[in-house]
């Protein structure tokens, strides 16, 4: 049970990885923690549920990475992700720290193991969790609540009461109960508003009704908001989020990764009016893939469809929903119900530019189109053999890139520039100081991980002081 | 319509509701596969595109029940996905021990089968009581006899043999011609012919319960922590039953090779091998039904839940009956705690084929199949 008479030293508000490193480190380091989960239990930890590995800085092979990967190929892999929209000084410190993280993370009880398989080729960069993200969560809880943080799940933040970058107070929904909750410190570590959709709308118009979000649903960005509004200084492109294209099927929220689609390059994709619009073998597909939840956003009624034929059928990972298979291009529009001349007409004119050359999946090979617009530049087959595939497709929302302004010690920055008083935030909610565009895979459990950590010290010292 | 997509159809239309659920759960983990390091059902799973009958079988049999899988599932229920591996594979296994069962009347018996394994246990273990009432003077059955042969004076070394012989004998024969008939129909021969190094490994699979060790850190006995426990005390019982069956070969050996009759010396090996092994099932026994009692319901098919208790509950009566029989084998309970002891003998014996004992079974040979593919996928 809640007990409203007490105050805490650290309040964490979130229930994913980095308000778990946030909660475990501030009580290692002796302070008294309560931890507020939006969610129920069954639904407990935010967006890491879904994720599976941290990329990690590593100087030789381990048990579970091969070879080496350095601070600085880490570096130049996020520069050009990010275009260069990232804070160098805390980047190279979530770099350099990820070596220190991993192993601290598994004497909170995660068990890593070797890169999967079909996973774009991580065994190098990227350390898995043994399970997935459920799994880690589930470890990290158990400790949580055998080193005392006292949580709380159904437990909502709605307000926080700040004065001149000094948190006073949060008030929270309980179990159903409107609480008033005190403690020295607060850590945000509630993640972004990708699951608010009327506040998507307020940039993508209507066509936000029709975005699927691939993680949790509580994700509304309540907290991000009230502290905005408190007068924290934001990072991060408002308007920009974080898009794949994934099945159309999927559920409104929640479909996490086993809803994503890779057979984009290996067939084309049309829109509704049966009509290609983008080049689907520009680069190899982890490059790629990112873009394809903005472009699909972009065509009337947010769906489009991707076809393959048999050739293709196995050179990607099966979706979680039945492939919609025809024997004839005919009989495939009439199931996507699309207008079956068109779909033949745009068939035809791929077919029909496609020039022969070296396939080859894994790299950019020399199958190209000639004289269509938009070209197809590698994998460039024809749709010839029987059966003929598709899945619908549509954009799904992993994150949202506005954040509120962090220090290197995770403490929040006030709109006047100065720091606050005893605010600290870490994960996804301060993530835009750091990834400001793009994304590197299992870089957002980096940062959760070691903003996490650090924000849990740095409000345990705080409330100390 | 084509024959094969004739043969599609029907074989959709004549599954169980168990098997396509299962379909509808690998479908969504093989798009998933986060699981991938507890245990060989999820390589196997990638192996394949698509999950005919067989394959569902197979993979099934392959499962051990760690239910690591489901508390590390981002999809499992309250999900919508609902995603529950353990429970339904339990349900596609558990009629799959129905499928290949011989005689096929028989099959029935999986019906209900904690009722049918303790009516068989009841009538089994009464009868061979009555039996020994009704044959035996009170003198001889209420009387105390020491010295070799001891036991032959209320049942006859030629009516333990025969009885034993045929009922063992019998579960034997029944669960050969169940796993041949389990490998033909669920397309084992596919994954090529059995060769020596498969056959090492899935031994050492089976024996070392590989599958139950989630990864390094074992399986969500209770609820979401990982511990060995369940791992350990199936160790008990198992090795526990291979020490009484080891008993029991010395003893036929000193009988028939040196002419030696039980009882035996508290010190010899028949006896020691007994007793370790009655001491090792009894606690595995009843460690399993206590982690039954205990564990998570969720992630558990209940419907066969009676079956396995009745198991358990069976092989801790015969090992405990065992044990207080070589305990008071110099008193004048001897008589009936002998017919007690080697009825509920003969019972398990009778129902080999016909209880949860045959996963046993199934589940090496799932292994077997399962080190063939493996081999072959490497190349």
């Amino acid at each position: 049970m809640f007990d409203a008479s007490r105050q805490f030293d650290v309040l964490v508000i979130g229930g994913g990885n980095a308000a778990l490193c946030a909660a475990i480190s501030a009580r290692q380091a002796g302070a008294s923690v309560i931890l507020l989960e939006s969610a129920p239990k069954a639904f407990r930890g935010g967006n890491s549920r879904h994720t599976r590995n941290l990329r990690t800085m590593h100087e030789g092979p381990t048990d579970i990475l091969t070879e080496a990967y350095l601070e600085d190929e880490y570096w130049d892999d996020l520069l050009r992700v990010t275009g260069g929209r990232t804070d160098e000084k805390l980047a190279r410190m979530v770099i350099r720290e990820t070596s220190r993280v991993v192993p601290w993370l598994a004497k909170q009880g995660v068990v890593f193991q070797p890169s999967l398989t079909g996973t774009l080729s991580l065994s190098r960069t990227n350390a898995f969790f043994l399970g997935g993200g459920k799994a880690l969560l589930n470890a990290l809880y158990r400790t949580a609540e055998r080193a005392g943080v006292e949580i709380h799940y159904d437990a909502e933040v709605h307000r926080l009461r700040i004065e001149d970058g000094m948190f006073t107070g949060a008030e929270a929904t309980i179990g159903g109960f409107s609480e008033t909750v005190r403690a020295r410190t607060v850590v945000a570590a509630s993640g972004g508003f990708q699951a608010n959709i009327e506040w998507l709308k307020e940039y993508w118009g209507e066509a936000a009704g029709n975005f699927l979000i691939r993680g949790t649903p509580y994700a509304q960005g309540r907290v991000l908001r009230t502290l905005l509004d408190g007068g924290c200084a934001s990072v991060g492109d408002p308007t920009q989020c974080h898009a794949v294209a994934i099945d159309g099927r999927a559920p409104r929220f929640d479909g996490g990764l086993a809803t994503r689609l890779d057979c984009i390059p290996f067939g084309i994709v049309v829109n509704r009016e049966a009509k290609r619009f983008y080049d689907e073998g520009e680069d190899v597909w982890p490059k790629r893939y990112a873009i394809w939840g903005r472009l699909v956003a972009q065509q009337p009624g947010q769906i489009a469809y991707a076809i393959v034929d048999r050739k293709a059928e196995e050179l990607f990972l099966p979706s979680v929903y039945p492939p919609i298979r025809a024997e004839s291009i005919a009989e495939l529009a009439q199931k996507l119900e699309l207008d079956t001349a068109t779909l033949e007409q745009t068939v035809r004119d791929f077919n029909a530019a496609c020039r022969p050359g070296p396939f080859d999946p894994q790299t950019l090979d020399g199958s190209r189109t000639e004289g269509l617009e938009p070209p197809k530049t590698h994998w460039a087959r024809p749709l010839d053999t029987p059966r003929f595939t598709a899945f619908p497709l549509r954009p799904g929302i992993t994150f949202t890139y506005l954040g509120v302004k962090v220090d290197e010690t995770a403490r929040i920055q006030m709109q006047d520039g100065k720091p606050a008083a005893n605010l600290f935030a870490a994960g996804e909610i301060m993530s835009g100081s750091i990834l400001g565009k793009g994304y590197l895979a299992g870089f957002g459990m980096a940062i959760g991980s070691v903003f996490g950590t650090i924000a849990g010290r740095s409000a345990a010292r705080t409330a100390r002081n | 319509m084509p024959d094969d997509l004739r043969r599609i159809v029907e074989q959709a239309a004549a599954e169980s509701e168990a098997l396509r659920e299962a379909r509808r759960n690998f479908e969504i983990c093989n798009a998933c596969r986060y699981c991938e390091g507890y245990c060989a059902v999820f390589p196997a799973m990638g192996l394949r595109r698509e999950f005919d009958k067989g394959d569902l079988t197979h993979l099934a049999n392959l499962c051990h029940g760690c239910k690591g899988c489901y508390y590390a599932c981002q999809y499992a229920p309250p999900h919508p996905f609902a995603v529950n591996l353990p429970k339904v594979l339990a349900e596609v296994r558990a009629e799959s021990y129905a499928e290949h069962a011989w005689p096929q009347p028989l099959a029935r018996l999986f019906e209900r089968n904690g009722t049918v394994v303790a009516l068989v246990t009841a009538l089994v273990t009464a009868a061979l009581m009555l039996g020994v009432k009704l044959f035996s003077s009170p003198e001889v059955l209420y009387g105390v006899h020491t010295g070799e042969g001891a036991f032959y004076r209320v049942i006859s070394h030629g009516m333990m043999v025969l009885l034993g012989g045929a009922t063992f004998g019998f579960g034997i024969l029944a669960m050969v011609v169940g796993g041949l008939r389990y490998w033909r129909a669920t397309g084992a021969a596919r994954a090529g012919r059995i060769t020596p190094l498969p056959v090492a490994k899935a031994a050492h699979d089976a024996f070392t319960l590989k599958n139950l060790d989630g990864g390094g850190h074992g399986c969500n006995d209770r609820d979401g922590d990982f511990t060995q426990v369940k791992r350990r005390l199936h160790h008990a019982l198992f090795y526990g039953f291979l020490l009484c069956f080891a008993a029991t070969s010395t003893g036929t050996l000193y009988h028939y090779g040196f002419g030696w009759q039980a009882p035996y010396g508290y010190l010899s090996l028949p006896s020691l091998l007994g007793t370790s092994g009655g001491v090792l099932m009894c606690i595995g026994a009843g460690g399993l039904m206590w982690l039954k009692i205990v564990q998570d319901p969720e992630p558990v098919a209940r419907r066969l839940m009676g079956g396995e208790y009745a198991l358990l509950i069976l092989l801790f009566l015969v090992a405990s009956s065992g044990l207080v029989l070589t305990a008071f084998r110099g008193t004048s309970a001897m008589g009936m705690l002998l017919a007690f002891h080697i009825g509920l003998v003969l019972a398990l014996f009778v129902l080999l084929p016909y209880s949860k004992f045959v996963h046993g079974l199934y589940r090496s040979l799932a292994l077997l199949r399962n080190a063939m593919e493996t081999r072959r996928a490497r190349g």
